[in-house]
């Protein structure tokens, strides 16, 4: 297969993902660290490379609503947002994914104000996991170029037909400069046919779109949805393999699992950090310590066949969580728990929270976390949540 | 537009107007002027339109599934984004290649001048091609006649109740027209449903023009007036009679009376034949007609007229 290499920030990736994907307008309001994907596409639908109507909307509310109107005549869209942003946004997600409009979202994660912080972490994104968005985290920027691609054809299928968010974390991914191939518009026009909904206005076939409903019929509309999110985990499968074929790089689904076959410990990551802890865990192999990682790529349908097949392999689970539900746990690690309590797994758990407001997460705490993991296989002990690296003292 | 462009267009009449119906079968209020508006700007755009809705009367009514009241294309949107939804369906249609079609938003004055004006500037700044209609009833009506920014002086609604300490609305309407205006828009205009010959012109002059238009129709509503349901017609064209509210037009940077009536009808007469108006005072009364006199002065001063 003939290579085309070239070098870009994962903001870049993404815009050229979407460039591939010919969408018919483009509805964005700029925040940071979004920018670099909408000024990408600006420039290309100025210099013609890409034929889609660029729409300044003047609030990430008005992004999603003007997506959402022009996903309702049956064209292509695409919006991006980070942090503010996405939560000026947030009526608009519920009713986008309500109304079936299948809109692909680049998310720059970026923590939420107060205090203002234009780092990263996915307090953002995780806080909507219920707005009826399917959600993928990306690891790089190749990921990031190649899950637009296959969003439009995930979100668009009939059988889901649901608004699709892809996140990535700001700066670490959205900055960084990695060598990505750019396929040929010839193999993704042959994977990514023109979008077809019955689902949209016509004068052919008039429609009333968007409509109210009454206690009678609501709870079949919701029904309908959440049926419509988990025929979405077939889809995103065969979607993968697909992708896999035709492209040559496999993603591998819902989850990815590294080195787990005979792993005793685990580490559950979400995001750009599976590349550090993929350095870290190998370091630990290398040295004779039985560790692994499931990289969690889909919030939303959640994995949940994955993690309980897994725990039944594993002696301990540590989830890495950037981001927090005050009052309780991390939110990442309160899914993977609900799975794991389904499974009857009696294994050590462990929810580190770390990397708010863009503070790194260094190899060295990765390692602590293995061995906090292997340490407590024997001591049976319940579930903990820990802030690790806290620079202040805690009676806690 | 030149003053030539618009006299070709062919006018519609009660004579030529289409029978076809686009907003029917819907569960508005007996005499509500909001429906009227609607149904006959449908009936001038026609069935090559989308229609956008927020929340609001005429979505409330409209979209009740599985009864739906628009034959043509229609969508309620956000409650702020009525106008950049249509903007996008605007923008979709195009790029799919449509051609010869208009989109129109039907928005309450609370939609209007309030939550969604932030999206509709945004859609005059990009001259999108959508004619916005707000038709004012000068209160959250939909949810049980609370305040707005169109609601008039000495309005008693259900958050601005007139008693012993407050007149009832302390605050006169907000001058949308002119807000519209100062985008430069190119085409904007006020009408009342009292005028229905008036409004349809300028919903015809709308229909042919590309990109951002703007009309603010007055809209009467018992429910929330205190008016008998059979005089909503006569009571939108009272206002306009004793120049509370006024009928003009923007058009190429300039502003126009469409109405200049030599003598006003009576206020008080207007004010004191509807419950939301009826605790008013002599005083309260002099004070409207004192903020009606000012802003006419205004008007007969900068603006052109007859």
């Amino acid at each position: 297969m003939k290579t085309n290499k070239i070098f870009i920030s994962g903001d870049e990736a993404a815009a050229h993902g979407v460039r591939l994907s010919r969408p018919h307008v483009i509805a964005a309001y700029p925040i940071t660290p979004q920018t670099i994907t909408v000024e990408r596409l600006s420039e290309m639908v100025e210099s013609g490379e890409l034929d889609a109507d660029y729409m300044h909307v003047e609030s990430e509310h008005s992004a999603l609503s003007a997506a959402m109107g022009a996903s309702s005549v049956g064209a292509r869209t695409f919006t991006a947002t980070s942090s503010q942003g996405l939560l000026y946004m947030v009526e608009a997600m519920h009713y986008a994914s309500g109304g079936r409009y299948p809109i692909v979202m680049m998310n720059a994660n970026r923590s939420v104000a107060l205090p203002w912080s234009i780092y990263g972490d996915q307090r953002d994104s995780l806080s909507q996991l219920d707005s009826g968005w399917i959600q993928v985290y990306v690891e790089d920027a190749q990921e990031a170029l190649d899950m637009m691609i296959q969003a439009y054809k995930i979100a668009e299928h009939a059988k889901v037909l649901t608004p699709m968010m892809v996140n990535l974390d700001g700066f670490i991914l959205t900055h960084t400069y990695e060598m990505v191939e750019i396929p040929d518009q010839d193999m993704v026009d042959k994977f990514l046919p023109p979008f077809e909904t019955p689902n949209k206005m016509s004068f052919e076939n008039p429609k009333n779109m968007a409509f109210s409903s009454q206690p009678d019929d609501n709870t079949e509309f919701k029904y309908q949805q959440n049926k419509a999110m988990f025929d979405a985990i077939e889809v995103i499968e065969n979607t993968e393999k697909e992708f896999g074929e035709q492209f040559g790089r496999n993603y591998h689904g819902m989850v990815e699992e590294y080195m787990c076959d005979d792993a005793e410990a685990v580490l559950v990551t979400l995001g750009s950090i599976t590349g550090t802890v993929r350095v870290v865990a190998e370091q630990l192999r290398a040295r004779g310590l039985k560790v692994g990682i499931l990289k969690i790529r889909y919030m939303r349908p959640f994995p949940e066949k994955e993690i309980m097949e897994l725990s039944h392999k594993i002696k301990a689970i540590g989830v890495i969580d950037k981001d927090i539900s005050f009052g309780y746990e991390g939110t990442v690690f309160t899914n993977v728990n609900s799975a794991l309590a389904k499974s009857n797994a009696t294994i050590f758990k462990k929810n580190f929270i770390g990397g708010l407001g863009g503070r790194d997460i260094t190899k060295a705490e990765i390692e602590k976390m293995y061995k906090d993991l292997l340490a407590g296989i024997s001591t049976n002990g319940q579930k903990t949540v820990e802030f690790f690296n806290l620079k202040v003292e805690t009676n806690d | 537009m030149t003053n030539e462009t618009i006299m070709n267009i062919p006018r519609v009449t009660p004579k030529n107007m289409t029978e076809q119906e686009f907003f029917y079968g819907h569960k508005a209020c007996a005499g509500c002027g909001g429906s009227v508006a609607v149904r006959l700007a449908l009936k001038v755009l026609g069935e090559r339109t989308y229609s956008a809705l927020p929340a609001g009367c005429m979505a409330a009514v409209g979209f009740i599934f599985p009864q739906m009241a628009f034959k043509n294309n229609s969508i309620i949107t956000t409650f702020p984004g009525v106008a950049s939804m249509a903007s996008g369906i605007a923008a979709g249609a195009k790029a799919l290649g449509q051609t010869d079609f208009k989109t129109v938003c039907f928005a309450g004055d609370g939609g209007t001048a309030d939550i969604g004006l932030q999206a509709l500037s945004g859609m005059i700044d990009r001259d999108d091609d959508v004619l916005y209609i707000c038709y004012d009833n000068e209160a959250y009506m939909n949810t049980g006649i609370q305040k707005s920014g169109l609601t008039p002086y000495g309005t008693h609604t259900t958050t601005t109740p007139a008693g012993k300490n407050l007149p009832g609305s302390k605050t006169h309407k907000k001058n949308v027209f002119e807000i519209i205006a100062a985008h430069d828009i190119k085409y904007a205009a006020t009408a009342s449903i009292g005028y229905p010959q008036d409004f349809i012109n300028k919903v015809n002059k709308a229909k042919h023009i590309k990109g951002a238009t703007f009309i603010h129709v007055y809209a009467s509503c018992p429910t929330g007036w205190g008016t008998p349901t059979n005089t909503s017609i006569e009571i939108a064209r009272e206002a306009v009679d004793c120049g509370l509210i006024f009928l003009a037009e923007y058009e190429n940077g300039d502003f126009k009376l469409n109405k200049n009536p030599k003598e006003f009808a009576s206020v008080k007469e207007y004010l004191t034949k509807q419950g939301r108006f009826k605790h008013m005072t002599d005083e309260d009364i002099e004070q409207v007609i004192g903020f009606r006199d000012m802003k006419w002065e205004r008007m007969r001063r900068n603006w052109n007229h007859k």
